[in-house]
């Protein structure tokens, strides 16, 4: 390990925490921009030009509430759940290949924080963690209703992993590695992306990803507009601050994660063909991959205003007799079209 | 049940069939209706900024109105109050002093004149009772206050404020 490696991880990794938590913020405003746009209406916009100082106002009007613990909440745990929410939320950004590599005086330099070989079960890992944040808060805030809510959150989430994990092994069947950098390498160019040969495995992942992020229409968590406030319900100041900035955090996170692997991630159309250096095709690339985050996180808000909520039956319905049967037979379709096309279309 | 009129309609409901069973066409439809509205103009009226038009013959707050030379119309006689269905004017009524003339146009005046904006119904009686056109319904609405006693214009706020009359001719 030499210094400079050191060195370069941490400006790397400092500056994919800051992205991380920006794109977070202004995700803020952009919903209710995109909900104000989709409802013929303006949305914020006395904060700032256009309403861009609005999530700073927010974030200072979380800061000056009063913080609350309920009596007989257990005091560490209250306070671990928001905080595990959100580092669960962070530390999955480590493994996303931003872009190809940077070359600086003959020095390359990954834009990748960490090429794990076993990336997507860290991912998996990561998210499953994410359960106990709400799980914890919604415990040990000693209310029923957050209780009730943190059940609900907990077994929705374990339902659609299953299925979420599912989709990824055809994928992972196609691609042959675990690591991400690997994946999305394969990906080069348009013809490559893996949504072409995994259309099936990619709508059972979006939905998932949907029920993991609790966003509509798989809010129920939640679901601000008919519960008391789910497993947040104690929660005030930062702290529900802290809760909702993760569920940013996770949407952000999860569209890179869906661009990365089924969406060719930093690659883009005639990347090869354009006849510039490498340092420039990795700046392309990385705007593409940000454009192409962004669509996904434009996708998440433009189901929240469109769809409405799912039943708790429904629910699980979808999750366990059609998400995860057809998962299953996706891998054996994905099974037999890789055996057929290895013994005789060579 | 026989039909009166023609236009009853029998409604059957059919099982869904496997297409309509995947939500994922009724999805797509709501996207696209959600799409269309993200495009298109809305229709809010960015209030402080930009005021809706008021009709014509809108009757907001009151004025009491000046004559050619900028002298009060208010003669104080209190048909206005009288006329009131609400009971929301007073006033008190002075003797013009001399020396006062290039102020009040009548030798009676009013001193205090008070509207109670919380009990008007802005129904316009007081300024078809005035026979010396002193009154009239022409401001915009009402604005917000913090405490009732807030809500009693005053001379202060009613009273027209003076204008040149030739120059108003001349705009025109």
């Amino acid at each position: 390990m030499e210094v400079a490696f050191i060195l370069e991880k941490l400006i790397l990794v400092v500056i994919v925490f800051v992205i991380t938590l920006v794109i977070a913020m202004y995700s803020t405003l952009a919903e209710r921009k995109v909900a104000g746009f989709m409802q013929d209406r303006y949305g914020p916009n006395r904060a700032g030009i256009g309403g861009i100082l609005q999530p700073l106002c927010d974030g200072g009007k979380f800061f000056f509430k009063e913080e609350i613990i309920p009596a007989g909440a257990h005091k560490v745990l209250f306070v671990l759940g928001p905080v595990l929410a959100i580092v669960t939320a962070c530390i999955s950004s480590a493994i996303i290949p931003w872009g190809q590599s940077l070359n600086i005086n003959g020095r390359e330099i990954s834009l990748q924080v960490a090429d794990v070989n076993i990336g997507v079960l860290y991912i998996f890992g990561v998210i499953a963690l994410g359960v106990y944040g709400i799980m914890l808060g919604g415990w040990a805030s000693n209310n029923k209703f957050s209780l009730l809510g943190a059940i609900r959150a907990a077994s929705q989430s374990i339902s659609y992993e299953i299925a979420m994990g599912l989709a990824l092994i055809s994928l992972l069947m196609v691609t042959g590695t675990l690591q991400l950098g690997d994946i999305v390498r394969q990906q080069s160019g348009f013809v490559n992306w893996n949504i072409w040969v995994q259309p099936l495995g990619f709508l059972i992942f979006m939905t998932c990803a949907f029920a993991e992020c609790n966003r509509v229409p798989f809010d129920l968590p939640e679901c601000e507009t008919e519960l008391v406030g789910g497993y947040h319900t104690e929660y005030s100041s930062m702290k529900l601050g802290l809760y909702m900035f993760s569920e940013y955090i996770n949407m952000f996170v999860s569209s890179a994660l869906m661009a990365s692997l089924y969406f060719g991630g930093y690659n883009f159309p005639f990347m090869d063909q354009l006849d510039l250096s490498q340092n420039w095709i990795t700046i392309i690339g990385v705007i593409v991959f940000f454009l192409k985050i962004f669509g996904f996180i434009f996708f998440f808000m433009w189901v929240r205003w469109t769809l409405p909520r799912f039943r708790y039956d429904q629910l699980m319905h979808l999750g366990w007799k059609i998400l995860i049967p057809l998962a299953i037979t996706n891998i054996v379709l994905t099974g037999v079209i890789t055996l057929i096309k290895d013994s005789y279309l060579q | 049940m026989q039909s009166l009129t023609n236009r009853k309609k029998v409604i059957e409901q059919k099982p869904m069939n496997i297409w309509e069973r995947m939500y994922l066409p009724a999805i797509a439809k709501g996207l696209s209706i959600t799409l269309r509205h993200f495009f298109k103009k809305n229709n809010t009226i960015q209030y402080p900024e930009e005021v809706r038009p008021y009709s014509k013959n809108f009757r907001g707050r009151h004025s009491l109105k000046r004559d050619e030379q900028g002298r009060e119309r208010c003669t104080a006689c209190g048909l206005c109050a009288l006329s009131c269905p609400a009971e929301a004017i007073t006033m008190v009524a002075a003797e013009r002093k001399k020396g006062e003339e290039h102020l009040y146009r009548e030798e009676k005046y009013a001193a205090v004149y008070e509207i109670n904006m919380l009990r008007c119904i802005f129904c316009g009686l007081c300024e078809e009772a005035c026979p010396k056109e002193a009154i009239y319904l022409d401001g915009p609405h009402v604005t917000a206050e913090y405490v009732r006693k807030d809500f009693i214009y005053g001379k202060d706020k009613l009273l027209e404020p003076r204008f040149d009359i030739t120059k108003l001719n001349e705009k025109e």
